[in-house]
């Protein structure tokens, strides 16, 4: 089946300042590759502050003025240009984004998920779809600062549903909930998924991710090192030792910390920039990481855990 | 990367400008014995060579007046500035260390100030010094710090604040040392900015009250003095008299807010993005 | 309600408490002024010929022996029961004289205010959209430039261009030399009031300008703007529905913060068009020793100031959600 959306090898940078009148490029994600198919739940999992935003705002055609984005993305078999992503957000993709500091302080909830339509159409759409999601009529009138957390991000989701997305991206939609809201909300997305949508969830909670993902995407200083099934995770089919590690880290799976600290942009050297702190690096690790095909998913490593499988 | 970019355009600008302004102030000290020297028989010459802005109705030329006038100008700025930048300091560090009733006198001395327009404010403080170059210096001194002592005196408890400076209070570090370690240097570059953002306001502020004759005395060539003489021979078409001393005074109020732009530039942290 | 109500009736308390705190501090910088108001207004030759009585006399009525506490408490005393004193140099009580020269500078005032708030609110927000770019370029060049200008050299040079060499404005003053009072109309008056309302209105402009622009990018840079983006909104929609509406609390505040720096800017040009409004009495009050006048447009100037502030601070209770929802449920 053709995927929703493919991206591959993007990286984005930002030109920054350094030591005064130094200028110099700062790579924040570099060969990411990922697929999305229609009812699916993609989640891209990787740790806080590693520029996970920035892939759902480098899809969407929203990143800064001060970056770049380099490597191709193909969304239903063309390529994503801004143009094309400019016509299409808001109609076939949507973002459901972190939190209510992303709805505008000073409008009422309504008017925000109409996007300045007025017809009776709108005004039924609006209600139909905040009923759906448990909220009642009077949210309408609500400002964002009288919304609780569960509520806003509810109307958050409630405004992508409203589009009937081919694609929908959630950045990290469920910090500062408590794991049954948290549930719930992701429920909603598996929902979304099942009724013919692509889903690409950002998150930096594995756990949670493993409970509504059909397959995981694993981040590390801002390359993916692994494409697995979330079936491979309990079956102990993981390829890269970073994957291991951060199954082995969960509380249920022995709570084993990983030693050192994650790279951050532009620290990383050349090679593997997991290398420092893999149990299995060996002196190849320093050259250049392929992503290769290995046990029906992908890997960025020379030496995956199971061996190598053509 | 170490070509042209616009941290290192920024510096250069801002070094431009400081030679830009001390040229000024050195030529107007070297010229001030000139711009007191009358001569009747080249009165009222428009500008032409030997009198790049002509001559006024005594034969004085007006560029070395202007010379000086501005020299003049940027000294009573530069003090002026920094015994203002000096009192914010002072008012808004106590306001925010001490709080409790000092924080909420100040406060209300600060909104005090704030009420009276700037320049009547100027005017009181002048005429209570006498006027003249202690009334205008004082005046302008006394009456700028308003704005920099609230931004010194919000930075200061939002410093404090900070995770990092309460643990430092709580591991028993001494009041000095988390003054010294933490609050200057984030406090340092808001400072500078806002010491070099009031060179501007200052001199204007002389100049306009110089103008109004709550300032320097009349014999002085200050900008604000000689404009003012120029009143009384504008419909009589002698526009240079106003013309080029008002203009060079912009200039040299405009190459002060670049100098505070350049350095907000640099010293801003923000700014490491492009 | 009952909140409301007692937030304002603090910040009137505040206000008055203010306002006398002006007038003791306007006082005593007057009162410390060795310049002597008989010198300066009678002369050192004129003294000289006078006799002891006479300069007795004048002494009484520029109250230069009265002790400075009890001169103020007498104000005082007077301003609680609505008398602000007899100006002494207009001979004429200073309520009256600043009645009239009141009525001529709020003409000239209020265009300013409202002129430099438009022009600042609409060159604000068209930089900040088009941030970068040229027209953002030429309009913080060009605030800078206005804001590097001193006021009264603007009016001098506004004046030389319009009213001395194409001679299509008056050069001064707030009516038609020569023309009773009875026969002035409202087109002389707007003629004349044209030059200085347009000068004052430079001064106050880039202020605005500029900070708005400074909100307008902070609100273009936001969260809410990054997902109305997301949403499919247009740059057009974004700037009307979300930019617009971010920039309009601020803009609330700057604008009637910019009434302190306009009435100072009227001083100056007032001073240069000859235009008989409250900042030239202010000058004149200064320069002669009426300490009555000074006072009193000092105290009448920041009650101005202050009652900006008290409705700028009402006004946002009313448009900001937060605190009129707040409130209401509090």
């Amino acid at each position: 089946m053709q995927p929703v959306l493919e991206v591959r090898d993007l990286s984005i940078s930002f030109t920054q300042y350094q030591g005064g009148t130094r200028r110099r490029v700062l790579p924040v994600i570099r060969r990411l590759s990922l697929t999305v198919t229609a009812g699916e739940v993609v989640a891209v999992v990787g740790s806080s502050g590693s520029g996970k935003s920035l892939l759902a705002h480098g899809i969407l055609g929203i990143l800064p003025y001060n970056s770049q984005m380099e490597g191709e993305l193909i969304y239903q078999g063309q390529p994503l240009t801004p143009q094309r992503a400019a016509r299409l957000r808001g109609r076939e993709i949507a973002l459901v984004p972190q939190g209510v500091t992303y709805l505008d302080p000073l409008m009422q909830v309504g008017p925000q998920l109409r996007r300045g339509r007025r017809d009776a159409g709108a005004r039924a759409e609006s209600r139909a779809v905040l009923e759906r999601y448990g909220l009642g009529r009077e949210t309408e009138e609500r400002y964002p600062f009288e919304l609780s957390g569960g509520m806003a991000r509810r109307v958050l989701i409630a405004s992508a549903a409203l589009q009937a997305p081919k694609l929908l991206i959630a950045d990290e939609p469920t910090p500062g909930l408590d794991a049954r809201a948290a549930g719930r909300i992701l429920g909603h997305f598996r929902e979304l998924a099942q009724e013919g949508a692509g889903v690409l969830l950002i998150t930096h909670d594995l756990e949670l991710a493993l409970t509504i993902a059909h397959r995981v995407a694993v981040f590390y200083a801002g390359e993916t090192v692994e494409e697995a099934f979330a079936a491979d995770f309990p079956a102990g089919r993981l390829r890269h030792p970073y994957t291991q590690a951060l199954w082995n880290a969960l509380p249920g799976n022995g709570f084993t910390p990983i030693s050192g600290t994650q790279p951050g942009p532009g620290e990383e050297g050349p090679g593997c920039p997991f290398a420092p702190r893999c149990p299995r690096r060996a002196a190849d690790c320093a050259g250049d990481i392929p992503l290769i095909e290995a046990a029906g998913g992908r890997v960025r490593c020379l030496h995956p855990e199971g061996g190598k499988t053509p | 990367m170490n070509g042209f970019n616009r941290r290192r355009a920024a510096l250069c600008l801002l070094v431009l400008t400081l030679g830009l302004l001390c040229a000024v102030t050195a030529a107007g000290t070297l010229l001030a014995g000139q711009a007191m020297v009358t001569d009747f028989t080249r009165k009222n010459l428009p500008p032409c060579v030997p009198f790049l802005f002509g001559t006024d109705w005594m034969g004085r030329d007006m560029l070395s007046r202007t010379l000086t006038g501005l020299s003049l100008s940027i000294r009573i700025g530069l003090l002026t500035a920094a015994v203002s930048a000096g009192i914010a300091l002072l008012v808004g560090a106590c306001s925010a260390l001490l709080g409790g009733w000092v924080d909420g006198a100040l406060s209300w001395f600060v909104d005090l100030v704030m009420g009276i327009p700037h320049i009547l404010l100027v005017i009181l403080i002048s005429l209570a010094f006498g006027k003249g170059f202690a009334g205008v210096v004082a005046g302008v001194a006394l009456s700028h710090w308003t704005s920099l002592a609230r931004v010194v005196r919000g930075e200061v408890l939002q410093v404090r604040a900070m995770p990092y400076v309460q643990v430092a209070e709580k591991l028993g570090l001494s009041r000095w040392a988390i003054l010294r370690r933490h609050l200057l240097p984030h406090l340092l570059p808001q400072f500078l900015t806002g010491l070099v953002l009031l060179f501007p306001h200052a001199i204007l502020h002389e100049a306009s009250v110089t103008f109004l004759g709550f300032g320097l005395p009349p014999e002085q060539p200050a900008i604000g003095v000689i404009l003012s003489e120029s009143m009384g021979y504008l419909t009589t078409g002698k526009w240079w008299l106003a013309v080029f001393p008002g203009l060079s005074l912009v200039g040299v109020v405009v190459l002060f807010a670049l100098l505070a732009d350049q350095l907000r530039r640099l010293l801003d942290p923000a700014s490491v993005h492009e | 309600m009952k909140h409301r109500l007692l937030f304002t009736g603090k910040k009137f308390f505040r206000m008055a408490l203010l306002l006398l705190g002006v007038s003791l501090a306007a006082f005593l910088l007057m009162s410390a002024s060795p310049l002597d108001p008989l010198q300066t207004n009678v002369g050192q030759a004129a003294l000289g010929t006078m006799s002891q009585e006479q300069i007795a006399r004048l002494e009484e009525y520029w109250g230069v022996n009265e002790p400075p506490l009890r001169r103020y408490l007498g104000w005082l005393g007077d301003v609680i029961r609505g008398d602000l004193g007899v100006s002494l140099l207009y001979r004429q009580p200073v309520t009256q004289v600043i009645g009239q020269r009141l009525q001529n500078s709020l003409w000239l005032m209020a265009a300013a205010w409202v002129l430099s708030g438009l022009l600042g609110l609409t060159l604000g927000v068209l930089a900040g959209a088009r941030r970068g770019r040229a027209v953002d370029k030429l309009i913080r060049g060009w605030c800078l430039l206005l804001s590097s200008t001193p006021a009264f050299w603007l009016a001098l040079v506004l004046l030389m261009i319009f009213a001395v060499w194409l001679k299509v404005l008056p050069s001064g003053l707030a009516v038609p030399i020569g023309v009773d009072a009875a026969s002035v109309t409202l087109g002389d008056r707007l003629y004349h009031a044209v030059l200085p309302a347009l000068t004052l209105s430079m001064t106050g402009m880039p202020g605005i300008a500029l900070h708005t622009r400074e909100k307008m990018i902070d609100v273009l840079e936001s969260d809410y703007v990054l997902f109305a983006r997301a949403r499919g909104e247009s740059n057009r929609s974004i700037l009307l529905r979300h930019g617009l509406r971010n920039v309009a609390l601020p803009a609330i505040t700057l604008q009637f913060a910019v009434i302190s720096e306009i009435f100072g800017g009227s001083v100056l040009v007032e001073q240069v068009f000859s235009y008989p409004g409250l900042g030239q009495a202010a000058v004149t009050a200064g320069l002669g020793g009426d300490l009555p006048l000074l006072l009193g447009i000092t105290v009448v100037s920041a009650a101005i100031v202050f009652s900006g502030n008290l409705i700028a601070d009402l006004l946002y209770g009313v448009v900001d959600p937060k605190i009129r929802r707040g409130a209401a449920r509090a």
